[in-house]
């Protein structure tokens, strides 16, 4: 009775016309806070997307960044990098609010230390993995097309076993990139039991 | 004080026999056909990286050479040489947890690949008892096969394969 009451009461002086402040400081009031708001939460999600924020924790620094450090999308001859979130994040921005959702959990895991020493991490790094080969299996490896474009591979400059396996697996829609391409940025973790792209028995997609 | 430059004095005495040595077998060394890197840093005209340099002066890095990846068979000298890998292996993982070389070349997975499988031999264990998978003994894939470079020698090799010894070589050999 109590609770409902109270309720009421809110919802009356809600409903109630303002009295002290104009109609235009109202709305103009309403739209400079929306402006500052919206901003400032846009602003502190791009700061989360950046590298420098993955790996000011020591679980993402010391582990995958290191062994980031040693691939080709890392280091290469042209220069352009791929940083954590160029893979990790969707561009999109529903995708990239969804994905920050599901991100809180990794709080959760920073806070009660699921991954702060090297062993803990090693024993779950094939549920992390799974993790996301699953998420570029369903999006058909939306983050690597970021960059690789299907259309504009000119396979007459790959080798001749790059060019035929593209051919086979990639143009006929069979396969998507992490089927073949796992651990080009970090280490695998124990794959027994997981075949390769051009061995899987379930590749039909 | 008398004692100091006594003591400087021998020690230049003794220093003198000592550079002499070094000269003459500076010399030595370029007039034998063994080949050794002269003062020069350069063995048959090619510039030496790790000769003898003065240990103050820094020397730069020598550039890396490139890897050849044309997916082309080099022939074997002998027939038990371990054949060469005619592509890129950058980052490929072999450890407890994967080795990225049998993803290929594993009986199970040369369908898909279309990599020649490996040879049998790798199959056996020690003691020649044969195995259903991959002998641990063999597992470590680049203790044994290697990709190679554009890298010239530094040092002739004069080795000649049997056909060449036993003297019936035929057209298409090195």
């Amino acid at each position: 009775m109590t609770i409902r009451d109270a309720v009421l009461c809110l919802w009356r002086l809600f409903a109630l016309p303002s009295v002290h402040f104009s109609l235009g400081f109202l709305t103009l009031g309403g739209f400079i806070a929306g402006v500052v708001f919206w901003g400032g939460f846009n602003t502190a999600l791009e700061a989360t997307n950046k590298e420098a924020f993955c790996i000011s924790c020591h679980e993402m620094r010391d582990n995958p960044y290191e062994e980031l450090k040693q691939t080709i999308h890392f280091t290469n001859r042209s220069g352009v990098r791929a940083s954590c979130p160029d893979c990790h994040v969707p561009h999109q921005w529903t995708d990239k609010i969804a994905r920050k959702m599901q991100a809180s959990k990794e709080v959760w895991g920073k806070i009660f230390g699921t991954i702060d020493t090297r062993e803990k991490f090693l024993d779950k790094r094939r549920e992390l993995a799974e993790h996301e080969w699953a998420r570029l299996k369903s999006n058909n490896s939306l983050e690597c097309r970021n960059c690789h474009s299907a259309d504009s591979m000119d396979i007459t400059k790959q080798n001749p076993r790059a060019a035929k396996m593209h051919e086979t697996y990639l143009f006929t829609g069979q396969n998507t990139c992490i089927d073949c391409h796992k651990g080009i940025a970090h280490h695998l973790p124990d794959m027994q039991g997981i075949e390769p792209g051009w061995s899987m028995k379930t590749s039909q997609k | 004080m008398k004692t100091r430059f006594l003591i400087a004095a021998l020690a230049l005495l003794a220093g003198i026999p000592a550079m002499t040595i070094g000269v003459t077998s500076g010399v030595v060394a370029a007039d034998k056909p063994v080949v050794i890197a002269d003062a020069t840093g350069t063995v048959g005209g090619i510039k030496v990286p790790s000769a003898n340099h003065p240990i103050t002066t820094d020397v730069p890095a020598e550039a890396t050479h490139r890897e050849i990846t044309d997916d082309q068979k080099r022939v074997r000298n002998y027939a038990d040489q371990p054949p060469l890998i005619p592509h890129a292996i950058r980052d490929y993982q072999i450890d407890l947890n994967i080795n990225k070389c049998l993803t290929c070349h594993d009986r199970r997975n040369t369908a898909g690949s279309q990599a020649p499988m490996l040879s049998v031999t790798h199959f056996q264990d020690r003691d020649g008892q044969t195995l259903g998978t991959v002998a641990a003994r063999r597992y470590f894939c680049t203790q044994c096969h290697v990709p190679q470079t554009d890298a010239q020698p530094i040092v002739p090799n004069s080795f000649q394969d049997f056909d060449s010894v036993l003297g019936h070589a035929q057209g298409g050999q090195k």
